[in-house]
């Protein structure tokens, strides 16, 4: 690394546990993604070569949702998929994060009908809602570094 | 044989117990009473010359409250359901539509699934919305809505944003038979 | 002889019960909402049931609340692999509905957008197809093309996935200057890409070992369940609505209906390959033939004026103002139109009551019968093969449950 060369002696640096923590956890964020309709197709695009969401550390991408702590909810959600959901988000061990993608997932979209949710934060906590149907790859490679700003604002002691 | 043909065959042969014809830019179908209905599919798919041996599609229509607005007067129809079935000709290259007319009292209609597979799920779909019970079908669940639903929201009196929270998903999706599923 | 003294051979096989698994709904090989419920005799599968619905966003109901020409982004949003096919369907059974045609260029301009549509679902079904059967390299091949040609749709009307490129009574607008150009260059690109996936897969041992005999859907099978599309033609039934009941000019094109004679898993993905390089010959007699002309209808009742019209005459600002406000109004009937999408045959059995909203919207979604086969195909085979089936029957689950 190089860095080893700047101490003598003693290679020990003293820091905040928040900041190393923090560090630790926004550069190896392992999503969850759930999709379910035509977000899920552009979410294909963000992982994919072109727009490469490893460039952020939020490649490795976890069907299971216990080894995950990022869920992506990716198109809609209806009344059926709604326990599906809930219980994926239950299984997820914290500290966790949520990203609602697209207009259905975030507020139904102009799906205002009986079937579908009016917005996933009827069912599970979101901390970032992204815009558009769908969002273009950049809005959630945007949602993913706004989720990087919320956790080095964390402390350690927040999930306990 | 265009469309017209085919109507004038079914209306030949089984006479009275056409409700109704009808044809509308170049496209014909005819309206059957639910007795009728297996007997006319089932001519239609056996004889030489219609040959209409592919089922595509099984929609219902809910009439409640119809009336056109062009001023061609009321809506005559005495019943409120009507189901409709696509039928293609894969060696003739030609298509046609049969509707059977279903009463609100007793809206029950023969299954057809033992004529064409795809039925099975078609029907299911059309009881799951409009709540037309389909007789003699092996598994006659919800399709499409989940099983906790109430009411059927492809009728016209179902309001279009009543919803209804489920509160965990089936068990068991298995049935006896590989072929009812 | 065992130490116990029991002879082996008269020990009975110990007592096991049937297994029951479930894969779905949220499950990476269903790609989309599925839930496919198996019963396992050590892993062989002896029964099976197939719950939908998961997606079920009341596409039928939306419609009837809605104006005609305010479907055209429901009806992409049912197929999003290739969405432009869907809206381009449903904007053409309006046209039959109303009695009218779009004008030479803007049908020639949705032909080439729809085989693009195909070609980029065709794509994306093979790649996700072969990922989960281990060959993960050409999803990430293939969907550098699949970005190209999203580029091409944004050059043509601003959006790269959800179109909302046709118009009832034509396209919403003209092809930029030195678009054709690009996009043939892309489609030699893709033909290039998609020749480079299937000489990696045709004759692959493992490809084929896993392949070959998996999921059979048998002719008669496919005609009792309405199969269409590649799945269809891999049983050996050429049927194909561009060739049996054209539109769009289709009788134009030169262009082969590929069929397969085994329907199982390799023979699906095979004609899908062959289509894709149909499509690629389609798109390219479609731009060397395409008339001049306007790309919209000449109607007041379908077409908005021109601006400068809505601005300066009265007659156009009371023009715009209906449409508008009152929507398309097409006469009392009902029709059922169907067009060949990604999928198979898509059809739209629309009731109208003379009125700007549909009374009665029915979609034939090709997904929903062709997904109907899936319980009895895996019967008897394993859930690996199980999963290569679902994904080489390419289910979408926005048109399988609308």
């Amino acid at each position: 690394m190089g860095l080893e060369n700047n101490f003598e002696g003693m290679p020990v640096i003293a820091t905040r546990l928040d900041e190393v923590v923090n560090w630790g956890r926004k550069y190896a964020l392992w999503p969850m993604p759930f999709g379910t309709a035509c977000c899920a197709i552009e979410f294909m695009g963000v992982v994919s070569s072109r727009f490469d969401v490893s460039r952020f550390g939020a490649e490795l991408v976890r069907f299971s949702p216990r080894q995950a702590d990022l869920l992506l909810i990716m198109g809609t959600v209806t009344q059926k998929m709604a326990p599906v959901l809930k219980q994926i988000y239950d299984q997820m061990p914290d500290p966790k994060w949520v990203v609602s993608m697209g207009a259905c997932a975030s507020s139904g979209g102009f799906y205002d009908n009986y079937s579908v949710v009016q917005g996933v934060d009827e069912l599970v906590p979101v901390d970032v809602y992204v815009a558009g149907c769908p969002p273009r790859p950049e809005n959630v490679i945007g949602a993913i570094v706004k989720i990087q700003e919320k956790i080095s604002r964390e402390s350690v002691r927040d999930w306990r | 044989m265009t469309e017209r043909e085919i109507m004038a065959r079914v209306e030949a042969q089984f006479g009275a117990k056409v409700l109704r014809s009808y044809e509308f830019r170049g496209q014909c179908a005819v309206t059957v009473k639910p007795e009728d209905l297996r007997a006319v599919l089932t001519f239609l798919r056996d004889d030489g010359e219609t040959a209409l041996d592919a089922l595509m599609d099984v929609g219902g229509v809910d009439y409640l409250g119809f009336s056109p607005v062009d001023g061609s007067g009321d809506d005559d129809r005495e019943w409120r359901y009507e189901v409709a079935y696509q039928l293609y000709s894969m060696g003739r290259n030609h298509r046609f539509r049969v509707k059977v007319a279903v009463g609100e009292e007793k809206p029950v209609v023969p299954s057809v699934w033992d004529l064409w597979a795809i039925a099975n799920w078609m029907e299911r779909e059309v009881w799951d919305l409009f709540g037309i019970h389909f007789e003699g079908h092996p598994n006659l669940r919800r399709i499409l809505c989940h099983d906790e639903f109430q009411g059927h929201a492809l009728r016209k009196d179902y309001p279009i944003n009543k919803r209804q929270k489920l509160s965990a998903p089936a068990e068991n999706l298995l049935c006896a038979k590989v072929e009812w599923a | 002889m065992s130490v116990s003294g029991h002879d082996h051979t008269t020990v009975r096989p110990l007592p096991s019960d049937l297994l029951t698994l479930n894969i779905g709904p949220a499950h990476p090989a269903t790609h989309g909402t599925l839930r496919i419920q198996v019963q396992l005799d050590g892993e062989t599968i002896v029964n099976s049931g197939c719950e939908i619905g998961y997606l079920h966003r009341g596409f039928e109901k939306q419609c009837e609340t809605v104006y005609y020409q305010f479907v055209i982004p429901y009806a992409e949003r049912l197929n999003y692999m290739g969405p432009v096919n869907n809206s381009n369907a449903w904007c053409y059974a309006c046209e039959q509905l109303l009695g009218i045609e779009a004008p030479a260029r803007a049908q020639a301009l949705r032909v080439i957008t729809s085989e693009m549509g195909r070609i980029i679902d065709h794509a994306v079904c093979i790649g996700t197809n072969l990922v989960d059967i281990g060959a993960l390299t050409n999803f990430w091949y293939m969907y550098n093309y699949r970005e190209k040609i999203y580029d091409l749709y944004e050059e043509l009307c601003g959006a790269r996935m959800m179109v909302n490129y046709p118009r009832i009574g034509g396209v919403s607008q003209d092809a930029p200057d030195g678009w054709f150009e690009k996009l043939l260059r892309v489609i030699d690109e893709m033909q290039e890409a998609v020749g480079d996936v299937r000489n990696l897969v045709e004759r692959n041992r493992i490809f084929m070992d896993r392949t070959i005999g998996c999921g059979v859907i048998t002719r008669e099978m496919a005609l009792s369940h309405g199969v269409t599309g590649p799945c269809l033609r891999a049983t050996g039934v050429p049927y194909d609505i561009r060739k049996a009941q054209p539109y769009w000019g289709y009788e134009k094109y030169q262009f082969e209906v590929p069929t397969a004679e085994g329907g199982d898993t390799y023979d699906r993905t095979i004609v899908r390959f062959q289509e894709m390089f149909e499509s690629c010959k389609i798109i390219r007699q479609a731009v060397a033939s395409i008339p001049g002309g306007p790309v919209m209808v000449d109607n007041h009742l379908v077409a908005l004026p021109a601006k400068d019209k809505v601005y300066n005459t009265m007659e156009g600002l009371i023009n715009h103002f209906k449409l508008v406000m009152h929507g398309i109004q097409p006469p009392v009937g009902e029709l059922y139109s169907a067009t060949e999408g990604g999928c198979g045959e898509l059809g739209f059995y629309i009731v109208s009551d003379g009125s700007s909203k549909p009374w009665r919207v029915r979609i034939r979604p090709p997904c929903f019968a062709n997904y109907s086969t899936f319980p009895k195909i895996i019967q008897g085979k394993m859930v690996a093969d199980a999963v290569a089936a679902l994904g080489s029957i390419n289910i979408i689950a926005g048109e399988l449950d609308r």
